[in-house]
């Protein structure tokens, strides 16, 4: 993991070998945050969250303090932090439950605080075997020393935090699968409305869903106010964020950047962060998970900013930015992205389920060599079908936005790369085999 | 289905104005406004799942239009949207491809062919020519998801209609989807087939061929089948069915929707008994209940043989003749139709003078118990705040009439009182058990509305008391002060006690809650309108009793009882002892339904004739000195009625095998050969016989009963509810029946007259159901058994040794084997294993069973299953240890491992 001079908000504690033990948290101000929001109202520590200005880092981006001020009152309410992580190339949550589980931990209680749960759940991708055992022993230790349980720290305030490990599904961190999921049932994206778990949420109650990254930075927040975080960054896309850079770069890992101040070109290639394009140039990189529209060349210079990105057609994301290098197929590329997502496809839409594997397959053929003219037409029609208009944001066929996001890599690669898709079908076999 | 008020909304659609019910989806308000949106997963008696898309529409909202699927969406005031534009058309079109891509298109061999929602809308908006040119998706075809149900996976769209009916509609999850992707398939879990007694409706409204049921697969081809709406009388809910048939026989069963039965619903044994009727009849003995009777036959020189009608006919009416008529009877009449019940009760209490007929087998209620007490419909019981179920479990003896009960309370509107021992249906969804031993039904009555000494007594129990205090106090508070909104449903949950109990019971809890309604749970086919033709001792057609009985009779009968008659059990003991010489036996099996086995042998081996009337072997008729063959189910017209006291329509759709008849006509060759006429030159002419001498039934006439406002059945006495035009049927919601080009019944003639009752009766419900005054109650004596006592519960079985079952190849296989079911604590006692043998003996006989503990059973009691046999075994088991003399029978248990 490499780290830039930048402010560091939740990776500061990851550079010592033992972030991971109680010993390290308790020596670098843990649970500091969270004394000092007991002695806050609950309403005064939102208030810090809502002027921070924190936006939702699970892909979606939305403002923490707007979704927590939307949870109905209820007599039981849960807090749910999505630790499901399983997009290709999304490794940044990795890092913070296996780094420091204890902050994260510390997070959630400075959540359940503020919104008055005294219930919440952590769930974490079940193939994160260290993570699982991480998090179970900040939790524990948590325990222990007084942080979690009933009466914490002799503030009256009593939480209970469960960990739910996930069964292998990349949809179940889409939050209202992951909601039927930690139910104990399939799975199954719930059909909106009700658009928000907010209002109806586990087990019918009222329930926030929240990113791990998210929890992670509420420490720091309440430490050092809404307004220090909101200083960095800028416009609605403040504090740090975290970048899972992969691909073709010499360095990929987990960055902390301050948002905006950077662009995907500093991200790419500062020598101290990815350390630029070993063979090659860049041809395409994917900004913000394998659901968004790609980007090119000439829009590496757009700083790493929700808003700034979104303006140019795509979306940040989850912060996984993939960088393809001119060697790459765009065929394969737009085949493998499609493949993980016919795979992953909950099944219960028709066109997600029926159309992600008829994509794929038409894909397969083309990168096998055995693509017709017409294929071409074909895939944007059927990627139409499931998101009408092609546009960004997609418009949905679907019950969730797993189905409408298939469409983003193949639409980008035909509109972008025609060619490619030409050469294979005239020489009959994929040109970079 | 989203809640409905009366509350209206309005919205536009396609530019017109739609008024909507409030909470009302968008696909119904439209469908009703005559715009049909395609639709595969949604079904109207379902919770919307949304996940098929093929009903999405343009919704313009704050942030544009967009597309929504209108089968989950509510229709809101002032929303527009839109079913016909480009965009929508595209995305259907989209997913209707999308469907197909997949799909095997194997329709020439798929027995959905004809008749398939996918193909009829691939056919009317799909594209002409695939564009999928990859290799389709392929399983193993089919596999087994239960004794019943294949599985067809590459048919499957994934539309959910099975799992959510298995879930939602019949409480038992045991299908579900696995997999992601376009490999979802429909699976059961691990060792647990979908053994569930509602399976065929899953066949019934998959939109494809990939559910298939055993006996239909390959038996016809839509276009050639055939069908006539009719009344399942395999129990006594009276489902609305349509009966399909295929040169000559019938090949499926499909249930109707009625809003006031059935709602679609069929369990798996009333749809799947057809079977029976398609046996190769000869080649079983007369014993055999897979024997038909196709020909009349009389004893000459100790042996049945084979005769003409008029010489079997012309042997019954010189025994009946010649017989004094307190020393003739008859015994069943359950199976009848309406009319054949009132032809026979005239024959024999009008024509012969006997009042000793009885449907009931020993195993019912006091029949003026069941047309005294206030009745409740099945839909007043399914929106009842509070159910008390004070009668056997109604999964295994009127499985329709508990998805109905059940849906009330899994929704949580109903809150149920199970006073059931023993593991009951409504385990799950119960919101008190107050378990009553046998014998124990007043005292917990008593509790219950409010007698404190009565929970002393109950304690008194070796074992205590099976309910606590607080049990107590919650059902008290919701039976309320004077039982408004409260419905009892009353039956026999056991055969091992006396029918007294629970008949006291149900009188104690009509006078403390006199605002209380009451749904008599006699499960036997057409039982209830065999009562009200006056098939019970005491009683004259159209529920009233003997003495009360009109004397307009006196116009068809030319004879009327001059003494109370004998019941079932006392006309068995009557021939015993010499005092009964002649019986008739009406469609019933004394051997396997009377729970008194020595008193059956003894009365059949007597020199007592018997002239059996009947469709199936039974040992009944072999030992007859007349059978006469019946026509039975759907090979007969007229009516039946059923627990609510819906009287609607059979209709007849094939011929009865080789020489048999219908009832009234066999009566009305009797009656003539005795030297009378009784007036039926028709079918017709009976049933309006009984509209015009049976009070409960008057103005019922066949030009009524053919209107379409009395399709789904009418509750008599006229003018209980208010009359309804029957929806339209929305093609998909039960595909099969939509694509067979008839459907109806084609028996009566007639138009609708004045006498239709329609919205005029509006608010006339203070109708009193009959004329029959309620029984006194008795002072009952229960003794407490001793400490080493068991007291023995027999309740009955959807799959048992009875005929329906028997017959049809395809449920006797589901039958499970007897075994003794009791706490683990008894277990403990004797020192016995769940699987252990144990000898149980009481004061009748003994037997050896298999022993299973169950923690539903309460303590101090043991359980056996009605007419059920022992592993391999087509004997009612029970009925070793059964003796119909006595209150109670307690057994005693001993461990033989
Ligand atoms: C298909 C799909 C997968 C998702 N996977 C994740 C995930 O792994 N982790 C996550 O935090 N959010 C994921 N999300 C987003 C969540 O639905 C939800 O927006 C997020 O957890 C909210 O947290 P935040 O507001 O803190 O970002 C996914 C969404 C979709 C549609
Ligand atoms: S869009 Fe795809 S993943 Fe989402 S609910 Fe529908 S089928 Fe499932
Ligand atoms: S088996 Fe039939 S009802 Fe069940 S999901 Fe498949 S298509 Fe639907
Ligand atoms: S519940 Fe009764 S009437 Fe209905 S289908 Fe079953 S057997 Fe027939
Ligand atoms: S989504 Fe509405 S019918 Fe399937």
């Amino acid at each position: 993991m490499s780290l830039t001079d930048a402010p560091k908000i939740i990776t500061a504690r990851a550079q010592y070998d033992d972030s991971h033990t109680l010993e390290r948290f308790l020596a670098t101000g843990g649970n500091d945050g969270l004394k000092k929001a007991l002695t806050m109202t609950p309403e005064a520590v939102q208030a810090e969250v809502d002027a921070a200005s924190l936006l939702g880092r699970g892909g979606a981006g939305f403002p923490a303090g707007r979704k927590w001020a939307m949870l109905r009152k209820a007599d039981v309410s849960y807090l749910v932090v999505n630790g499901d992580e399983s997009e290709p190339a999304t490794f940044k949550d990795h890092l913070l439950v296996e780094r420091d589980a204890h902050q994260l931990v510390e997070g959630v209680t400075i959540a359940s605080y503020a919104l008055q749960v005294n219930q919440a759940f952590i769930f974490l991708r079940g193939e994160f075997a260290l993570g699982l055992e991480r998090v179970q022993e900040a939790i524990n230790d948590a325990y222990k020393t007084g942080a979690l349980g009933t009466n914490i720290f002799g503030s009256g305030f009593s939480l209970d935090i469960v960990v739910h490990p996930g069964a292998g599904a990349y949809i179940c961190g889409e939050e209202t699968a992951l909601l039927e999921a930690l139910e104990g049932k399939r799975g199954y994206p719930r059909i909106k409305p009700p658009f928000f778990p907010a209002a109806i949420g586990l087990y019918g109650e009222p329930t926030v869903v929240n990113n791990v990254e998210t929890m992670s930075n509420l420490p720091w927040i309440v430490l050092n106010g809404g307004a220090a975080f909101a200083a960095l960054g800028a416009g609605r896309s403040t504090g740090t964020r975290l970048f899972a850079l992969s691909g073709h770069v010499r360095n990929p890992g987990v960055y902390e950047l301050e948002m905006v101040k950077h662009t995907f070109r500093d991200l790419i290639f500062s020598p101290e962060l990815g350390g630029g394009v070993p063979n090659g140039d860049v041809k395409a990189i994917i900004p913000g998970g394998v659901s968004a529209p790609w980007f090119y060349p000439e829009q590496l210079d757009i700083p790493l900013g929700q808003d700034e990105v979104a303006e140019q057609g795509s979306m940040l994301g989850s912060g996984s930015i993939v960088v393809m290098d001119t060697n790459t197929c765009m065929v394969r590329a737009a085949w493998r992205i499609t493949k993980f997502f016919s795979r992953e496809s909950c099944g219960q839409c028709t066109p997600c389920r029926e159309g992600s594997g008829w994509l794929e397959r038409v894909l397969w053929r083309l990168e096998n060599g055995q693509g017709r003219m017409e294929d071409l037409d074909l895939l944007l029609d059927l990627c139409d079908n499931i998101a009408p208009g092609l546009g960004w944001p997609p418009q949905q066929t679907t019950i969730c936005v797993l189905g409408p996001s298939i469409p983003s890599s193949i639409h980008s690669a035909i509109s972008r790369f025609r060619d490619e898709f030409l050469a294979h079908i005239t020489q009959g076999k994929c040109p970079h085999a | 289905m989203p809640e409905s008020t009366n509350e209206t909304v309005t919205f536009t659609l396609d530019g017109r104005e739609v008024v909507a019910k409030k909470g009302e989806a968008i696909i119904a308000a439209a469908e009703r406004a005559g715009t049909y949106i395609p639709r595969f997963c949604y079904h109207p008696r379902m919770e919307a799942s949304g996940n098929c898309r093929m009903c999405l529409v343009e919704v313009e909202g704050p942030r544009g239009s967009t597309l929504m699927p209108s089968c989950f969406v509510a229709a809101g005031e002032g929303m527009n949207v839109c079913t016909n534009s480009d965009k929508v058309k595209k995305a259907q079109d989209g997913v209707l491809e999308f469907l197909l891509s997949n799909h095997p298109l194997d329709c020439p061999v798929c027995d959905k062919g004809g008749e398939c929602p996918l193909q009829d809308q691939t056919l009317l908006h799909g594209p002409g020519e695939t564009r999928f040119v990859e290799e389709k998706r392929h399983y193993e075809k089919p596999i087994a998801l239960s004794e019943l149900v294949l599985l067809d996976r590459e048919r499957c769209i994934q539309c959910g209609r099975c799992t959510r009916f298995a879930d939602e509609i019949a409480g038992e999850p045991l299908i579900d989807f696995a997999g992601r992707g376009d490999r979802v398939e429909v699976s059961t879990f691990p060792g647990e087939p979908f053994s569930s007694y509602y399976s065929g409706n899953t066949v019934q409204i998959c939109p494809v061929g990939a559910l298939t049921a055993t006996p239909y697969r390959f038996a016809a081809r839509p276009w050639d089948l055939d069908q006539v709406e009719s009344t399942c009388t395999g129990c006594a809910t009276g489902c609305r069915v349509a009966v399909q048939s295929s040169q000559g026989r019938v090949t499926r069963l499909l249930g109707v929707d009625t809003d006031t039965v059935n709602h679609g619903w069929l369990c798996d044994k009333g749809r799947f008994a057809f079977e029976g009727l398609n046996a190769d009849g000869d080649d079983f003995e007369l014993s055999d209940p897979r024997r038909r009777i196709t020909s009349p036959m009389v004893r000459t020189n100790g042996e049945l043989v084979a005769v003409s009608w008029s010489e079997a006919i012309s042997r019954a009416a010189s025994l009946l003749g010649e017989t004094a008529p307190e020393s003739v009877g008859a015994i069943g009449g359950a199976s009848l139709t309406n009319e054949g019940a009132f032809a026979w009760t005239s024959l024999l209490k009008g024509v012969l003078g006997t009042d000793s007929v009885d449907a009931q087998l020993g195993d019912g209620l006091d029949p003026s118990l069941v047309l005294g007490l206030p009745r409740a419909t099945i839909n007043e019981a399914a929106d009842a705040c509070t159910l008390i179920v004070l009668s056997g479990d109604l999964r295994e003896e009127l499985p329709v009439l508990f998805l109905r009960l059940r849906a009330g309370a899994a929704t949580k509107k109903a809150s149920i009182i199970d006073l059931s021992n023993g593991s009951s249906c409504f385990d799950k969804v119960a919101a008190v058990r107050l378990p009553a031993r046998p014998g124990d039904a007043p005292q917990v009555v008593a509790a219950l509305t409010g007698d404190d000494e009565a929970m002393k007594v109950l304690a008194r129990h070796p074992e205590g008391a099976t309910f606590d205090a607080d049990a107590i106090a919650k059902a008290r508070h919701l039976v309320g002060s004077d039982g408004t909104g409260v419905v009892v449903v009353i039956g026999r949950s056991s055969l091992a006690e006396d029918a007294a109990f629970v008949e006291d019971a149900a009188l104690a809890l009509h006078q403390a809650l006199p605002k209380a309604t009451f749904l008599p749970a006699l499960r036997r086919a057409n039982v209830h309108g065999a009562l009200d033709m006056g098939m019970s001792p005491g009683l004259a057609p159209g529920r009233v009793s003997m003495e009360d009985a009109a004397s307009s009779l006196s116009a068809l009968w030319t004879k009327k009882p001059t003494s109370t008659g004998r019941t079932t059990l006392e006309q068995l003991r009557a021939m015993d002892q010499g005092a009964q010489r002649v019986t008739v036996v009406l469609g019933a099996d004394l051997g396997a339904d009377v729970p008194d086995a020595d008193l059956v042998q003894r009365a059949l081996s007597s020199d007592a004739a018997i002239i059996a009337v009947a469709g199936n072997g039974s040992t009944t008729v072999a030992a007859a000195e007349v059978v006469l063959p019946a026509a039975i189910s759907h090979e007969r017209g007229g009516t039946t009625t059923n627990l609510e006291g819906r009287v609607s329509r059979l209709g007849q759709k094939v011929v009865a095998p080789g020489d048999a008849w219908e009832d009234w006509m066999m009566v009305t060759e009797l009656a003539h050969e005795l030297g009378t006429t009784l007036p039926f030159g028709s079918l017709d002419d009976v049933t309006n016989a009984i509209a015009v001498y049976a009070p409960s039934h008057h103005g019922l006439t066949t030009s009524l009963l053919a209107s379409s406002q009395a399709s789904d059945g009418v509750v008599v006495p006229l003018g209980t509810e208010t009359l309804h035009e029957r929806k339209a049927a929305d093609p998909m919601a039960i595909p099969g029946l939509a694509s067979a080009d008839h459907i109806g019944l084609g028996a009566f003639t007639g138009s609708i007259t004045s006498e239709t009752p329609s919205e005029s009766n509006q608010g006339a419900s203070e109708v009193a159901f009959s004329q029959v005054r309620l029984p006194e109650r008795r002072a009952l004596n229960a003794v407490v058994p001793d400490g080493y006592a068991l007291r023995l519960v027999s309740g009955r079985k959807l799959y048992d040794l009875g005929t329906a079952v028997s017959a049809s190849p395809a449920l006797a296989a589901l039958a499970a084997p007897a075994v003794a079911k009791v706490n683990a604590y008894d277990l403990d006692r004797i020192g016995a294993h769940s699987g252990d043998r144990v000898r149980l003996r009481s004061q009748k006989g003994t037997m050896i069973i298999a022993v299973e503990s169950d923690a539903h059973v309460a303590r101090g009691t043991v359980a056996i299953d009605f007419n059920v046999g022992q592993a391999g075994e087509t004997t009612n088991a029970v009925l070793a240890l059964l003796d119909s003399s006595v209150a109670v029978v307690d057994v005693r248990m001993e461990s033989l491992s």
